[in-house]
């Protein structure tokens, strides 16, 4: 299970990224705990300068743009062969 | 450059729709298409070189590199350009504000930033481009750039720090975070996709407003009398500028619809310098914006900081009809 946090205080392009990672999630079959963080003093906590981020059990994986679904899909896989190997 | 979509409208309009070019709506019409296509490809162009610079020097690197360095004054002048190249979304000026105050960075410098990125965006360089040419681009640019190393100075020597949301003062208290910059480890080919999908998706953003703004525009070149406002506002009285700016606050436009309704007032008498102040007005400081900052600053500070900003918009507004 991955926990995915969307980080952004509500602007299209956050909303852009939000749709494109639970695009990205249903396409790989990738059982995730999906948030969006919206509060501001919540989002410094990751120490991020631009926003739209996302946080992939809980580090900073794209930060400043809207990922591509070729970005999400490598740092997903590569999430899951990590959690494979450590078991 | 553009002699090819010249020649695309013309068979366009002349040609497939039978427009005479000799009318007032094939003229028009021709006007039109020929600006919108020309600027929705510099706009492209633009948002993919920002998109490029983006990659390889991120604001984390810049924050990075003014901590570790001196540089004796130059640090406002190297973040307001920054501010320029970087990509503008409003959302993000606040973690960017938060982020670098708790870096350690002079409020000053973090403001210079703060200033330029909406004021020196990808789509009013983009409009510029298309409507004035390369020379006025620049002088906006350049205006631009500087107007937010100033104020960002000036806002620094007033001390501000001290109206900061108590929130975020007693994070500058706390031991500044470093945070080295590190490289992402992508080459060139691997971050281009993401770089075209965000220059198409801005340009898809913009479409309607670049759309409507040069319809209007096109609308009023035929309706609009020459030396129409040139009676009534353009004759050089120097209280135009300030009045231009502040009916330019309350109004939150874009820069893409905002550029080809300024192109007419200028064709039809308003000078230069009246019509870049009202546009650096709307599209640098907005009642968003101001709701947005809220959540960092106290009302006093917005207050100081649209208050400065303003002043030296009316400035570059002045010295423009002055020199140009």
């Amino acid at each position: 299970m991955r926990t995915i946090k969307i980080l952004g205080t509500g602007c299209p392009k956050c909303k852009q990224t939000e749709a494109a990672v639970r695009k990205a999630v249903a396409d790989l079959g990738v059982t995730a705990d999906i948030q969006k963080v919206e509060d501001i003093q919540d989002i410094m906590l990751y120490n991020v300068l631009s926003t739209p981020a996302v946080v992939i059990d809980e580090e900073v994986r794209i930060k400043g743009h809207v990922p591509t679904a070729t970005e999400l899909e490598a740092l997903l896989s590569d999430e899951r062969l990590i959690s494979v190997e450590f078991k | 450059m553009f002699t090819w979509i010249e020649w695309l409208a013309d068979k366009l309009v002349f040609g497939i729709l039978g427009i005479t070019p000799e009318t007032h709506l094939g003229e028009a019409l021709h006007f039109f298409i020929y600006d919108t296509v020309k600027i929705l490809l510099l706009l492209f162009l633009i948002t993919f070189i920002m998109g490029i610079v983006n990659a390889y020097f991120p604001v984390e690197r810049l924050r990075s590199f003014l901590q570790r360095n001196r540089l004796f004054g130059l640090e406002y002048l190297l973040a307001s350009i920054f501010g320029a190249v970087t990509p503008f979304c409003s959302c993000s000026s606040v973690p960017l504000f938060i982020g670098f105050v708790r870096g350690g960075i002079p409020i000053g410098v973090t403001f210079a930033f703060l200033i330029t990125s909406p004021l020196v965006n990808e789509v009013a360089l983009a409009l510029f481009l298309g409507m004035f040419g390369l020379e006025t681009t620049l002088i906006y640019a350049g205006s631009g750039i500087l107007l937010g190393a100033i104020g960002g100075w000036v806002l620094g020597r007033l001390r501000v720090e001290r109206y900061l949301s108590d929130w975020v003062q007693k994070m500058a208290t706390q031991p500044a975070i470093t945070g080295d910059y590190t490289e992402g480890g992508q080459n060139f080919l691997s971050r281009l996709p993401a770089i075209l999908q965000e220059a198409r998706s801005i340009v898809r953003g913009v479409l309607l407003y670049v759309i409507i703004g040069i319809g209007i525009g096109a609308a009023m070149h035929g309706y609009v009398p020459e030396g129409f406002f040139e009676q009534y506002l353009g004759g050089g009285q120097w209280w135009t500028v300030p009045l231009a700016v502040i009916l330019a606050v309350p109004m939150y436009a874009n820069a893409a619809g905002i550029v080809p309704v300024i192109q007419v007032f200028v064709a039809k008498g308003i000078p230069l310098g009246t019509a870049i102040a009202f546009m650096m007005g709307t599209i640098g400081l907005s009642l968003p914006e101001a709701t947005l900052l809220k959540k960092v600053m106290t009302m006093k500070l917005i207050l100081i900081f649209f208050g400065v900003v303003a002043t030296f918009i009316i400035l570059s507004g002045l010295l423009f009809n002055l020199i140009l």
